[in-house]
């Protein structure tokens, strides 16, 4: 099945708004949009980030799901205890597949637990601020770790437990960090309310507060890296080829020290630009180290990354060392496309899913011919859809009110411009774009559908009209799609595959998606006596 | 080491939860909604708790999960959630046409004192519920029990909302299955099919979480209990409610309500359980147990005559739900194994009694653990300080079988890393029958691993 693409995308809007009410259909009409580029790359505006409608079946979380499962989650040295009921916690434990590797067998790990105040009914009403201070004593005394992260979930906002002044008396007895997230899931619109939190909770907290210079001559800190089904190693394995010096990654296979000391590189790069860029912007202003969007996903776009990092430090050996490589992994992806793009050549994708994973995934797909026909955003904001360029003009409401924006100032013993203002501007000049990111839209064709927060009903419809080789989504679509006959992938757990990352991960993405594109129990979908088309009579009657 | 900060020393925690054996109401009522045909559950609060709901449950059945969400805001967790839900239902109804929606609530929700009841006939009033369709609810705060308490609050709601009072009895036999899988209802009901009893079975998750591939998405699989059905059990002439945690409370309430009496009994998992589940069919319904259903016993008697060198004397560390918990504590009694720690989070009175009951006295050294701090962190301690041959319990085992070396047997809720669960039922002889092959291969497996190679045997 190779998909559908002659449609008249105006129709199809059509048809998705159809099953709406009225007053439904018209706000979803401003998050639908079919993509129309100009010559400088201007897209149509997409409404985002804005508030989900109440039992349309939405694919999205909450602000504590951001914060404590996706940004805080990875981090393996600090005890993440939730303060509520226990099902946050619960549902929230190893459930993200971040990988981690203690550099030693004695090295602290508790991600693969799960830490919970349960609060109960009596906490509800007589507040739960003992329990809490209980939990960290308790916690502390068990487990020694040098830091403990305090997660407040939907109750804990409303019964007016103050979780950081609890934090700072119980970081003042222990003498260890004890910090708290404000993360109540009702907070903001989506999982994004949550990447902000964690974004300010850490630069509040951590980032500058390690002493420890790191040694190499290029360093760099990754953000906005999960590392999913072990993205992160492989970047990692191949910066280190490259000689670039990993400070810290936030937050796949990190530390608490790592983001400690992230102060200590000399750029920042950026993956996830929706979940991490309030980081990247503070660590900017107080200690002046630039950033620069990179993409490890798909492999042109790997190299590419490599050579603005190589461009930033502007250094010959390492130019020569970053295109040595580039050079030698580039043999083995194009032997992989080579086989397998024929088999997939033309063939539809569409992919809702995340603040960046819909975008990054495209790179892939086109590598081995697949188009993207329709994408779309879970949680991201416009910037992330039509690019950084529209910042200025994206209006703040009511739910983005509430998420406090840190004012950030240089520090004055710790600020050190990494680059003069004039050597910026000649790097600029030579193509190298600082603290941008262009965003989804400009980059796919026109025509093609962009939907934010997808419903289900949009998710069915879309399918029945399409027909794509392949869907891409989360757990929560998996197999409502595959049960349409359409081979699903997961792209924020990878099926429990991958890693997907750089050009090993490129080349296991290319052979996940053959497989699972020309799979051949599709054509056992329909018994024989259900496509023969022959009356059950006839045959009897033969046996007869 | 994955769990590296465990050892064998435990400390006194009165506030600290490490690694639930439980998780909250919600996700038990959104699964017992999914038991319902054309019924679309509703979660009224966060979208967070709707979302982990969905994946965890999708994640243990590899079935889509629907459910809807009030997508609370700041402003609907100030001002209350009457506008979310309002618009919710009408959305629903005119998107996804359900038959009926079930409303469950949050610790959000709850916290704030929305009141359902209230904001349905508001609903009602304004013409978004059509004539013929159904919004029912139960109250499910995370902060009170646990997911099986979840449970247990949707099905006594799906009594208290449907079913009717009536003065003839039809002769029919309720059957409340308890938190088991779609697989076990589908035995339970083979096994009364054929012993010739017609029974309603509420609620009925086979053929909606263990669907079939046809290509064609059922945004309604075919299964599911339906409302008429429901409305029925009140002209039943008997109930037979499996599980005391997670079924009591709507057979009394059925009984209270309809005049419908009620016999509790225990999940029908292991030999015992079985027969007394079988015997209680049997005089309900007034009907002789078929040869073949004797027959199937008699094949579980036969394993275990066969095997019971392999089984006896053997420590077992179980934890999960009180219900699953006591029968399978008595079926490993009877096998002479030993279920040495049993820990549950889910709080209930009478569940230590029960054990107790279930021990028999056969087991001195056993140790139990329930409600607050009764983790799965204290029971790797004890782990940890005695060691275990067998684990039986969810998923989240897999790290303590991988750092101790102890095999595992994956029952109860979620098992996320493996499928099967929800085909291959575990409840009567059938069920029996595949326990103990899980067990006898999960001993017999290790053995062979470990055995030096002159006393490595061909023949077992």
């Amino acid at each position: 099945m190779s998909g559908n693409n002659k449609k008249d995308a105006n129709k199809v809007v059509d048809e998705l708004l159809k099953v709406y009410p009225s007053k439904v259909a018209r706000k979803r009409a401003q998050q639908i949009v079919i993509n129309q580029k100009d010559k400088e790359l201007n897209v149509p505006e997409i409404k985002a980030n804005v508030r989900t409608t109440p039992g349309i079946i939405t694919q999205r979380g909450c602000t504590y799901a951001g914060c404590k499962g996706v940004v805080l989650g990875p981090t393996r040295d600090i005890l993440n205890l939730t303060h509520g009921p226990i099902g946050c916690g619960f549902y929230s434990w190893l459930t993200r597949r971040n990988q981690t590797r203690p550099p030693t067998d004695k090295d602290d790990n508790f991600m693969t637990y799960c830490f919970s105040t349960d609060m109960q009914d009596s906490e509800i009403i007589f507040g739960g601020e003992k329990k809490l201070a209980k939990a960290i004593e308790e916690a502390y005394n068990i487990f020694k770790p040098k830091a403990i992260g305090i997660f407040a979930t939907c109750p804990v906002g409303l019964i007016g437990d103050d979780i950081h002044s609890v934090a700072k008396k119980m970081s003042d007895k222990l003498g260890i960090n004890v910090f708290g997230f404000s993360c109540e899931g009702y907070k903001g619109v989506s999982q994004s309310a949550g990447h902000h939190i964690a974004n300010n909770q850490l630069f509040k907290h951590v980032i500058g507060k390690g002493k420890e210079k790191p040694k190499g001559k290029f360093r760099i800190n990754l953000l906005g890296e999960y590392n999913i089904g072990g993205d992160a190693f492989l970047i990692e394995e191949l910066l280190e080829k490259c000689g670039i010096t990993l400070v810290s990654t936030f937050s796949g296979n990190s530390s608490y020290d790592g983001f400690a000391n992230s102060h200590n590189a000399d750029l920042n790069c950026i993956m996830c630009h929706r979940s991490i860029n309030y980081v990247a912007d503070m660590i900017e202003k107080k200690y002046g180290i630039p950033w620069i969007k990179v993409n490890f996903l798909g492999a042109d776009a790997s190299a590419k990354s490599l050579r603005k990092i190589a461009q930033y430090f502007d250094d010959n050996e390492l130019t020569e060392k970053v295109e040595k490589v580039i050079e030698e992994e580039m043999a083995k992806v194009k032997k992989a496309q080579k086989e397998i793009r024929p088999r997939n050549e033309g063939k539809l994708a569409m992919m809702f899913v995340g603040g960046s994973r819909a975008h990054h995934y495209q790179e892939l797909f086109n590598e081995i011919g697949m188009k993207t026909i329709a994408a779309g955003y879970e949680f991201a904001h416009r910037d992330d859809y039509e690019g950084r360029k529209v910042l200025p003009t994206i209006q703040i409401d009511a739910d983005s009110r509430n998420i406090e924006e840190l004012t950030v100032e240089a520090d004055p013993v710790e600020y050190q411009p990494r680059k003069t203002e004039e050597e910026i501007k000649a790097l600029e000049k030579a193509g190298l774009e600082f603290s941008g990111y262009e965003g989804m839209m400009p980059t796919m064709e026109n025509q093609t559908l962009i939907i934010d927060d997808i419903s289900q009903a949009e998710t069915e419809k879309l399918i029945d009209i399409y027909k794509p080789a392949i869907f891409c989504a989360g757990i929560k679509e998996k197999y409502t799609v595959q049960k349409s006959g359409t081979p699903m992938l997961q792209l924020h757990s990878y099926d429990y595959g991958g890693p997907f990352a750089v050009f090993d991960g490129a080349i296991n993405f290319y052979k996940t998606v053959d497989r699972m594109v020309n799979a051949r129990i599709w054509s056992f979908v329909k018994a024989p006596w259900q496509t023969t088309g022959k009356p059950v009579l006839e045959a009897e009657l033969v046996h007869n | 080491m994955l769990l590296r900060h465990t050892d064998s020393n435990v400390i006194e925690r009165e506030a600290l939860t490490v690694n639930p054996a439980k998780t909250c109401q919600p996700i038990g009522a959104m699964y017992a909604a999914l038991g319902i045909n054309k019924c679309l559950p509703h979660s009224h609060g966060s979208q967070g708790c709707c979302a982990y709901h969905r994946s965890t449950l999708t994640r243990h059945y590899k079935e889509p999960i629907m459910s809807g969400t009030s997508s609370f805001t700041e402003g609907s967790s100030v001002f209350g959630g009457q506008s979310n839900l309002l618009q919710a239902v009408n959305n629903m109804f005119t998107i996804y046409d359900p038959d009926v929606i079930a409303v469950h609530t949050t610790c959000l929700s709850e916290t704030i004192g929305d009141d359902i009841p209230q904001i349905v006939d508001l609903a009602r009033e304004k013409g978004f519920i059509p004539k013929g369709k159904y919004v029912f609810h139960c109250n499910t705060p995370s902060y009170v029990g646990s997911h099986v308490t979840g449970f247990s609050n949707m099905v006594k709601a799906i009594v208290d909302y449907f079913a009717e009072p009536v003065e003839y009895k039809t002769g029919k036999i309720n059957i409340i299955p308890g938190w088991v899988e779609p697989g076990d209802m589908r035995e339970i009901k083979r096994i009364c099919y054929q012993m010739g009893i017609d029974t309603i079975m509420f609620p009925d998750t086979s053929d909606v979480l263990d669907a079939p591939q046809t290509g064609t998405y059922d945004f309604y699989p075919k299964g599911g209990v339906t409302i008429d059905d429901i409305k029925k059990t009140g002209s039943s002439q008997k109930t037979l409610a499996l599980g005391i945690t997670s079924s009591t409370a709507p057979a009394r309430a059925l009984d209270v309500k309809c005049s419908v009496p009620c016999e509790i009994l225990d999940l029908p998992i292991g030999l015992a359980a079985t027969d007394r589940f079988v015997d209680s069919l049997r005089k309900a319904a007034n009907v002789e147990v078929p040869g073949f259903i004797e027959d199937e016993r008699g094949r579980v008697l036969d394993f275990i005559t066969d095997t019971q060198q392999y089984l006896y004397g053997k420590r077992v560390a179980l934890w999960g739900d009180p219900d699953q918990l006591v029968s399978l504590t008595e079926f490993l009694v009877d096998l002479e194994m030993k279920p040495v720690y049993i820990v549950t989070g889910t709080p209930g009175k009478k569940f230590l009694t029960r054990i107790e009951k279930a021990l028999n006295g056969k087991v001195p050294e056993a140790k139990v653990k329930q409600g607050a701090n009764a983790d799965m962190f204290l029971m790797h301690q004890w782990i940890k300080d005695e060691p275990v041959d067998l684990l039986i319990g969810n998923t989240y085992g897999k790290y303590i079988s991988r750092d101790d070396d102890i095999p595992l047997i994956r029952h109860g809720f979620p098992i996320l890393d493996r499928v099967g669960h929800s085909y291959f039922p575990t409840v009567g002889y059938a069920g029996a029958l595949r326990l103990l092959e899980k067990i006898l291969d999960a001993i017999l497996s290790k053995m062979d691993r470990d055995s030096e190679e002159e006393s490595f045997e061909l023949v077992m």
